[in-house]
């Protein structure tokens, strides 16, 4: 019965999806799988952050690749749902997939008010991005001034001695968190695989395409806008929880700041807004890129802080400037993908 | 027999403009109704607030029974009134078929069913071929086929056209009197529209409105109303008779 | 707390305000006339900042005296950047114009970073502790100065935009595009030109800001979101509204610092701004935008 729940789901996913690309998506899934066995330690915690970029990559890209609304401030949903799991696993001892389920949902609310004052104000396009920004940088400087979360001096988590991998409590080695994040990436992959295929996905797409003619088709935009806000803000949550377990302290200036919402978005722009393997594909172009150019500078003998930053600003000019779509149109039918189901 | 579109003096303003001034007429179920006019007679304007773009100021539209004057668009077309542009609005990125299956998505929830009803449709407006093909790629006059099947693909029992035969050449707009004229003796779909193109107004509409400087000057069959010394006057010219 | 407290640093917000109006009023002029969302408008303030700085420390040159030619040389970098890179985006989708800013924005501030260094900087002249006593009123003399400089590089501005010709026709472009294609008037040079104009507006303000505040890096960010403040509720495409509302800004600002802790003075911008958005998106003194 069970089995064939999931074959129905399987088959489902792939419909109209060839054999070509699921050869590749299995190769790269075995290669992951495999990764850890394959590089060293250091490589391992590379992978990681990309897998992380890869994560919110995808939450982000459901607000603008598929609905079209510009988030420039996405870092707030990490902070709240990282301070939140971290604050009730140092005071209450609660585990962090219980603390997920705490934060999940006051991620999604956040989302909810923001969208609901833009979207019912109708403010749009760059004001809306702008408000975005407006909302966590108050929460930086909010959070800066909580006393309960220590201020600006930084949260930090209790990190004892473990003796083995824990996954229940996010306790563990680097391949533990690096098994844990790719597991959430390829469920994040899924859920927008099957959202895009969606009757919200289509409307989504509508919306984004011209949310005008949407409308004059019957579809209610303010409520299937408010829908992208708040999958994203959830699905984004997770990352924060991850974020706050993995490094063992949270500072509202690097968890709230506008570089890290920032960096979220270069992996989707880079490999191709609105696709499915778009910011999966530039979040591993643009981290193997960085990691290249930080040990070029190191092997030259440079210690330049914010090298990395510019090269990410370079990025990010070339793609909007020459490659406006992002790398993965362009690259995928020479890879004989196709991303639309036949 | 009631009316399915009842307008009763709708008004429209725009600052010190009155655009659309006390108009009032009523659309029979499975006609196919023709407004025209000269260019800023208030005929668009008209139609933004039948189908709830923008509401009016004055006056009550009534359709199946309900007012739906300051409805928002989305909501008039869940009723059952969709509209197409004058300056055609396909969603460019999206193939013909996702396009109406945008559409039909509206009272289907299954994707599946969706796709079918939307085919079925393509077929019919001769677009079948094309369904793989993307929006922004295609010619004009199958633009404007692709924005009437995603219309129809929400199941309207009343379509409004807001020039839909422009720039199109004298062939096509016979394809597209075609077209309409096949609709809406399969399967009862009452058609509203503006038109300036007169050789589809008379080859389709059973009933013509003629609005000038926003103002109702003539309505009736089509034969009197060209006839009418003040449509000839102010829009048709002589030799149009 | 006494009056003259609450005075003295009102009179403070509103000169600092001033300067923050000067810089609110280039990316008013850019955004107006070219349209484009300058997101690296603050980062281009922190070139001008920098420059100021480097004349000081290296040369012993006053700021106030580098004034005109950092503008100048702001006002090129500006018509450069326009007419080479930004150009060709006007015709393409708000988001990727937004974007190349933002690509622009990173790298500015990371090259200062990697030039200059994280730690602040600060300019201190020979009046930097200087004060004017009127009554109960104690002025700084370098905001005194400060605002003095940018109330008359703002009335030199709206000069040039009613009486010079060139002025008209950035004006003209503006109003309608179209029109002033058909008039004959060479469209892009005076969207360079307007650009080039923001950004020594900018420049002007950046060189007036180091006397009042020290100098990282990584405050362009800072400067480019509270430059949007100001523009959106003082309303967009109006000069005037510019310079009020950064008035505006900079006293809320002063007295949120006087009467809650300084640090969190920015978020009553934020607060503003979110409220403006929702309620009064044309601003103060806007036209609803097009």
């Amino acid at each position: 019965m069970m089995a064939a729940g999931t074959m129905g789901i399987v088959a489902h996913l792939t419909d109209g999806v060839s054999a070509r690309t699921l050869a590749w998506l299995a190769a790269l899934l075995a290669l992951l799988l495999a990764a850890p066995w394959i590089v060293n330690d250091y490589l391992v915690t590379v992978l990681i952050l990309i897998l992380y970029l890869a994560y919110t990559g995808q939450a982000w890209n459901i607000m603008m690749g598929f609905a079209g609304q510009l988030s420039l401030g996405h870092a707030i949903y990490v902070g709240l749902a990282g301070y939140i799991a971290a604050s009730l696993f140092i005071r209450f001892g609660i585990d962090p997939w219980l603390g997920f389920l705490a934060a999940l949902p006051v991620a999604a609310a956040c989302g909810a008010i923001i969208g609901f004052l833009a979207f019912r104000f109708g403010v749009t396009g760059v004001y809306f991005a702008i408000l975005t920004i407006a909302f966590a940088e108050f929460a930086r400087i909010g959070f800066g001034h909580l006393g309960i979360v220590n201020a600006a001096a930084g949260l930090f988590l209790p990190v004892a001695q473990y003796t083995h991998n824990d996954p229940w409590r996010l306790r563990g080695d680097p391949t533990m968190f690096y098994y844990v994040m790719l597991a959430a990436t390829v469920i994040a992959f899924i859920l927008c695989r099957l959202l895009i295929k969606s009757r919200i996905g289509y409307f989504w797409l509508a919306i984004r395409e011209d949310e005008e003619a949407a409308r004059a088709a019957g579809i209610d935009a303010f409520r299937y806008k408010m829908y992208a806000i708040v999958i994203s803000a959830a699905v984004t949550s997770f990352a924060g929880v991850f974020y706050a377990f993995f490094y063992n302290n949270l500072f509202p200036e690097q968890v709230f700041g506008i570089s890290g919402s920032i960096q979220m978005i270069l992996g989707p722009i880079i490999g191709g807004v609105g696709t499915l393997f778009g910011p999966i594909l530039g979040a591993f172009v643009l981290t193997g890129l960085a990691e290249s150019l930080n040990a070029a500078l190191a092997a030259f003998g440079f210690d330049l802080p914010g090298a990395e930053q510019v090269f990410y600003g370079v990025c990010l000019l070339i793609v909007v400037v020459a490659l406006p779509e992002g790398i993965w149109p362009w690259l995928a039918p020479r890879l004989g993908i196709s991303e639309r189901s036949q | 027999m009631t009316a399915l579109l009842s307008l009763t003096g709708v008004s429209k303003r725009f600052r010190g403009l009155v655009a659309v001034d006390r108009v009032s007429f009523d659309v029979a179920e499975s006609a196919i109704f023709a407004v025209i006019g000269p260019n800023g007679a208030g005929k668009t304007t008209l139609f933004n607030t039948v189908a709830g773009a923008m509401a009016p100021d004055e006056g009550t539209i009534v359709f199946a029974g309900e007012p739906i004057g300051g409805l928002p668009a989305d909501a008039v077309c869940r009723r059952g009134l969709a509209r197409t542009f004058q300056l055609v609005r396909p969603f460019p990125a999206l193939s013909v078929e996702d396009n109406v299956i945008v559409g039909a998505l509206l009272h289907r929830r299954h994707v599946g069913a969706a796709r079918d009803h939307a085919q079925s449709l393509l077929r019919r407006l001769g677009l079948f071929d094309k369904r793989c093909q993307i929006a922004s790629t295609l010619t004009l006059p199958d633009r404007k086929r692709l924005e009437v099947a995603r219309a129809l693909a929400t199941q309207p029992r009343l379509l409004l056209l807001d020039e839909v035969m422009a720039g199109l050449r004298p062939t096509e707009t016979d394809r597209m009197v075609a077209t309409l004229r096949e609709l809406n003796r399969d399967t009862g779909v009452t058609i509203l529209l503006i038109e300036h193109v007169m050789r589809a107004v008379m080859a389709l509409a059973s009933r013509v409105l003629v609005l000038d400087h926003g103002v109702v000057i003539a309505e009736g069959a089509p034969q009197a109303v060209v006839r009418d010394p003040a449509v000839v006057q102010s829009y048709l010219g002589a030799e149009a008779v | 707390m006494p009056f003259d407290v609450y005075l003295n640093v009102a009179v403070g917000g509103i000169l600092t305000g001033l300067v923050y109006g000067l810089m609110a009023l280039g990316l008013s002029v850019i955004f107006g006339v070219v349209r484009v969302v300058n997101f690296a408008h603050g980062e281009m303030m922190s070139i001008a900042m920098f420059l100021a700085v480097v004349c000081f420390s290296t040369f012993h040159l006053d700021p106030l005296i580098m004034l005109v030619p950092i503008a100048a040389v702001l006002f090129a970098f500006g018509y450069v950047l326009q007419s080479s890179l930004i150009n060709p985006f006007i015709t393409r989708p708000e988001h990727s114009q937004f974007l190349l800013l933002v690509a622009l924005a990173i790298i500015i501030v990371n090259v200062l970073l990697i030039v200059f260094g994280p730690d602040a900087r600060s300019v201190q002249t020979a009046y930097a502790l200087d004060s004017f006593q009127f009554g109960p009123l104690i002025v700084d003399a370098t905001k005194l100065y400060a605002g003095i400089d940018a109330i008359v590089v703002a009335a030199l501005l709206f000069a040039f935009f009613r009486f010079t010709s060139i002025g008209k026709a950035i004006r003209a472009c503006a109003d309608n595009y179209t029109g002033a294609l058909v008039v004959g008037l060479n469209v892009n040079r005076l969207y360079a030109l307007a650009f080039g104009i923001g950004a020594a507006c900018v420049g002007a303000a950046g060189v007036m800001m180091t006397l009042i505040v020290d100098v990282t890096p990584l405050i362009g960010p800072t400067y480019t979101l509270l430059a949007f403040v100001i523009v959106i509720t003082g309303g967009l495409g109006s000069m005037l509204g510019a310079l009020v509302g950064g008035v505006l800004i900079g006293l809320t600002e002063a007295l949120a610092g006087l009467l809650f802790t300084p640090s969190a003075k920015s978020m009553f911008a934020f607060g503003i701004l979110v409220l403006v958005l929702l309620f009064r998106p044309q601003g103060l003194l806007g036209k609803r935008a097009a």
